[in-house]
């Protein structure tokens, strides 16, 4: 059996790659009666070559598919190995490898074989067989699989920490064009029921302690980028709208890594767009953590994030007349919308001046970016001797002060000299 | 006032009870060592602190009062990172705690606030490393080893972590540097030691190894390089979040190999 699964393990973990969700953090199951793990840790067990996260074992259960999704490597008409575990083999690989400390748990997908119940079924099953056979603590997160029934969504939500089901084409038009046997509608019914028990489990929560968890780490989707030409003002209203209308606790943005000759997508070659990936990354984080508006990053004036400098950035050069901040007297809220200051630093900020106030030398050792917000504070014997210059100007200042590892314009072209 | 070099036995409870005693007979620090660094001859300036632990319990408990349990928990971390000018700055610290009225634990303009929650920083920061680094090996008899070698002595902040998590399987976790380990038996966990004839290496492992051990390490291998998207390497990160230090404990790196 050992050669066997070393392929199967090769060719379905090959196969669940282009998924970036990995997160095993947002739950707090408890390891009970002297059980096999826990979670809430969130941890990263190693890291690609390409620099991510590892935490899940994260694997299809099949790479066969009745599908045909243009983007997608386990595409029905793509020449590629396939092949299948049995439940017994999922179960035995997440406990031996959670047990050596490899692992966090387990993130299972799949290719969609015989039809959408057939395959969720079995997911269910891994998840059920795990916590009722092995009582097996540890991180589970599930797929959705489009139109699967909602007793079984249900039962999934049971055994499940996390609950995703992936958009991937962010836009109707584009999913009409790559994916025309895929109906959008299948993929927000789902994510509707998910939205509905959460909310539900919740409320029960509240009255009965002894309510059984429902998926306590949420639901999740994800978005492809740069397969069919969108705007990032079409991908931020897209993750925004998910996260209001359906309680999301992540978006992820998956650069499209070509994969096929198909000419409706980018060449095979083609650049991944990882410096685009970055800059929707970090306007994600500005509506999730820093109180910013979808409208306020891209909108009908604005619809592309700069790539140069960061969103933040982008949107204080914007608005000038909402500066400086006053380190030592403005609200948390505002200090947060200044360049170069992090959620750390600003709380810092808050917690350190009740001492005193602060002034630059403070600033900098508590981590601010001060090559970025000395255009937009005032702080103790430190006046704003930038308030009148062009936000273009100022713009020039700081490229030509940092190195930002994704800078195409600038100083980086004088390196070749 | 009097101003001494002083040195203690290295232990916690012999920096608490340093704490008190610069309290009780009105010391001004000039340095803080352990007492195995002390060099030949007594000074007239030099002073040893013998532990006493209901010392150490007052002063652990007054810190307590004063800046919480995080507040003491910094402190404690500070003093497991080892490092040469840790223990004078817990000092420092703890003294700056008691003078001030106020709790001044988030006053990060004080000069060795700043510098012991870089400290902290840097040792939380090795404790998470460890429960994420950390690998083990089934032994036949059914013990799950692991040996790590942290740049902090970090193992007592990961005791809790392993013991909630893997409550039903023995394991023992062994810090080859520092010469002791973790031993948890299904029960409760235990400090071990092992005296310096004695070696802990890959290579007595492996002829105790479980028969599928080989397999799942081989398997774990093969995962790591099949999620990879060689499209996208950019080996600058990847060795930022894994850094080579630790690669001789991890099968997917160069484990077992000499660096």
């Amino acid at each position: 059996m050992g050669e066997r699964i070393k392929e199967k393990l090769e060719i379905l973990a090959d196969a669940a790659k282009y998924d970036v969700s990995c997160s095993s953090s947002g739950s707090n199951r408890k390891n009970k009666e002297k059980g096999l793990g826990n979670t809430g840790a969130g941890i990263c067990h190693t890291y690609t070559e390409d620099g991510r996260c590892v935490s899940l074992l994260k694997i299809l259960l099949t790479n066969h598919c009745i599908y045909d999704c243009a983007y997608c490597v386990s595409r029905k008409s793509n020449d590629i190995k396939r092949a299948a575990f049995t439940v017994q083999e999922v179960v035995d690989l997440t406990i031996n490898f959670y047990r050596r400390n490899y692992i966090e748990g387990l993130f299972l997908s799949s290719g969609i074989f015989k039809n959408a119940d057939y395959t969720m079924e079995r997911l269910v099953l891994i998840a059920k067989k795990l916590r009722q056979e092995h009582n097996f603590n540890g991180y589970i997160h599930l797929k959705t699989i489009p139109a699967a029934s909602p007793e079984l969504i249900h039962e999934a939500g049971l055994y499940a920490d996390r609950l995703s089901i992936n958009l991937e084409i962010p836009t109707d038009s584009g999913l009409k064009l790559l994916a025309p046997e895929k109906n959008r509608e299948d993929m927000i019914q789902p994510m509707t029921y998910l939205k509905d028990q959460l909310i539900k489990t919740k409320e029960e929560k509240k009255i009965f302690k002894s309510t059984p968890h429902f998926a306590p780490a949420g639901q999740s989707t994800q978005l492809i980028i740069g397969a069919t030409g969108e705007t990032d003002k079409q991908i931020i209203t897209a993750a925004n709208y998910f996260y209001r209308k359906f309680n999301m606790k992540r978006v992820y943005y998956s650069g499209y890594v070509p994969i096929s000759y198909d000419s409706r997508l980018p060449a095979i070659g083609t650049e991944v767009p990882t410096a685009r990936e970055n800059r929707l990354y970090q306007s994600d984080w500005l509506m999730r953590f820093y109180g910013f508006q979808a409208n306020e990053i891209v909108n009908d004036t604005h619809p592309l994030l700069d790539l140069d400098i960061d969103p933040k950035l982008s949107w204080a050069l914007r608005n000038m007349d909402r500066f400086p901040i006053d380190i030592n007297k403005d609200d948390y809220q505002l200090i947060l919308r200044v360049p170069g200051i992090g959620v750390g630093s600003a709380q810092k900020i808050i917690a350190a001046r009740r001492f005193g106030p602060l002034n630059l030398d403070h600033l900098k050792k508590i981590g601010v970016a001060i090559n970025r917000a000395k255009y937009f504070i005032v702080c103790k014997g430190f006046m704003q001797i930038y308030a009148d210059k062009r936000s273009d100007i100022i713009k020039s200042y700081i490229l030509h002060s940092s190195k930002s590892k994704y800078l195409v314009t600038g100083n980086q072209q004088l390196q070749l000299f | 006032m009097q101003h001494v070099d002083l040195y203690y036995d290295g232990s916690w409870a012999g920096l608490l009870t340093t704490i008190f005693e610069i309290f009780e007979f009105k010391i001004v620090p000039l340095s803080l060592r352990s007492t195995g660094e002390r060099q030949q001859g007594m000074f007239q300036t030099e002073r040893e602190v013998f532990t006493q632990q209901d010392k150490a319990d007052r002063v652990m408990h007054g810190l307590i009062a004063k800046v919480g349990k995080k507040g003491y928990a910094e402190l404690w971390h500070t003093y497991l990172s080892e490092l040469p000018e840790a223990a004078l700055l817990v000092v420092r610290v703890a003294t700056y705690y008691f003078h001030e009225e106020k709790n001044v634990r988030l006053n990060f303009a004080q000069d060795h606030i700043l510098q012991m929650k870089k400290i902290v920083k840097s040792v939380s920061r090795e404790r998470h490393r460890m429960k994420a680094f950390t690998r083990f090996q089934l032994l036949a008899d059914g013990l799950y080893v692991a040996l790590i070698e942290p740049d902090f002595n970090v193992l007592p902040l990961v005791q809790q972590h392993f013991q909630d998590r893997y409550a039903d399987q023995r394991w023992l976790i062994f810090d080859v540097k520092r010469r002791y380990g973790l031993l948890y038996d299904g029960q409760s966990t235990s400090e071990v030691t092992m005296d310096h004839t004695a070696t802990m290496a890959h290579a007595t492992l492996i002829d105790l190894h479980d028969a599928q051990e080989e397999l799942y390490a081989d398997l774990w291998k093969r995962y790591f390089k099949s999620v990879n998207i060689k499209e996208r390497r950019n080996m600058k990160l990847h060795l930022q979040h894994v850094p080579r230090r630790y690669w001789r404990y991890l099968h997917e790196k160069s484990f077992g190999m000499e660096i």
